[in-house]
């Protein structure tokens, strides 16, 4: 068998579980929870450092760059020019040219706004960054995010840190039979089963945070969600067996005493 | 004397000081941060050129955690 590889833009990613390094207790807790996950690929937020407090810990500091791909994301700005600066500030970090863009369109149910979005997108294509566009399950978007030049499309799943699941089965499954780029699931996972069925459906990767960060015990759930994109994958690749509405004996009627 | 807004909080710099010794009186990794100054990115190996003026408003920003 070919060997079953992930690549987003010219990179190629280990793990197809995503994961967010937002709300857990610590950063110690962080970095537990995503070396348990197996992810190779986490985001991160860029803000402004505390100038009053100079012993405040640093994210860098449980997490090495050079050791874990950081994804950074535009979380908080709501419209493309807050988004461009945030990355172009990020890039100039340390030089991180894949980045996820989110543009939020509404503070309570922060779906992306789509017209800032691709906006965006054009524009940080052009300056030569792998963008992957956190989106609405739309398929006609997502296919025009894909004609823009996204490196990945992440449609929602449910509003972010909501852990409703999947709630539009019929349009993710028409984005994922239409892109030739990667899909990844972004937002509103909640548990464990929320990811291994997106992967079931033929999702190239899943980006998961609340589900972790917010479960009891972060770490094992960490390790959850691992298993549940293997098993997932490999489901998607063995091919599911047909439904029928009758049953169907799995003991042969024939010799029957 | 310069008075500069640095990340939202307006400061008065007794002293005069580059982008380079700015951060340094912050204890600032410069390896760690990006700098804005004027809405302008400034290249790190600009920092130790580049003077802090007075009404100056910089932003230094740094990875956190996020979604």
């Amino acid at each position: 068998m070919k060997k079953d590889i992930l690549k987003i833009g010219n990179q190629i990613i280990k793990s197809r579980l995503i994961v967010g390094t937002g709300k857990y207790k610590s950063f110690k807790e962080t970095a537990q929870a995503i070396k348990l996950s197996g992810a190779d690929m986490v985001t991160v937020a860029v803000r402004r450092i505390n100038i009053l407090d100079k012993k405040k810990p640093l994210l860098t500091d449980f997490l090495n760059p050079k050791k874990i791909k950081y994804l950074p994301n535009t979380a908080g700005c709501f419209n493309s020019e807050e988004a461009l600066r945030t990355l172009r500030l990020a890039r100039d970090m340390g030089g991180w040219k894949m980045v996820k863009l989110e543009v939020l369109g509404d503070k309570k149910t922060l779906y992306p706004d789509m017209i800032e979005t691709l906006k965006a997108t054009k524009v940080l294509v052009k300056e030569g960054f792998n963008v992957l566009v956190y989106c609405s399950d739309d398929p006609l978007l997502a296919k025009e995010l894909e004609y823009l030049g996204a490196s990945a499309v992440m449609p929602l799943a449910s509003p972010i840190g909501s852990g409703l699941g999947i709630q539009n089965k019929i349009n993710l499954s028409i984005i994922i039979k239409n892109s030739k780029v990667p899909i990844i699931v972004d937002a509103g996972i909640g548990t464990a089963s929320d990811a291994t069925i997106a992967m079931e459906m033929g999702c190239d990767a899943v980006l998961v945070n609340s589900a972790i960060a917010k479960a009891k015990k972060p770490t094992l759930m960490a390790e959850s969600f691992k298993n549940s994109i293997i098993a997932g994958r490999k489901a998607f690749l063995a091919g599911r067996m047909k439904k029928t509405s009758y049953a169907d004996p799995s003991s042969p009627s024939k010799g029957l005493i | 004397m310069a008075k500069i807004q640095l990340n939202g909080k307006k400061l008065e710099l007794k002293k005069k000081h580059s982008i380079l010794t700015l951060l340094k009186k912050y204890k600032i990794n410069f390896n760690k941060v990006a700098v804005e100054l004027n809405g302008t990115i400034i290249n790190r190996d600009k920092y130790k050129k580049i003077n802090v003026k007075n009404k100056d408003k910089i932003e230094i920003v740094h990875f956190i955690g996020g979604g």
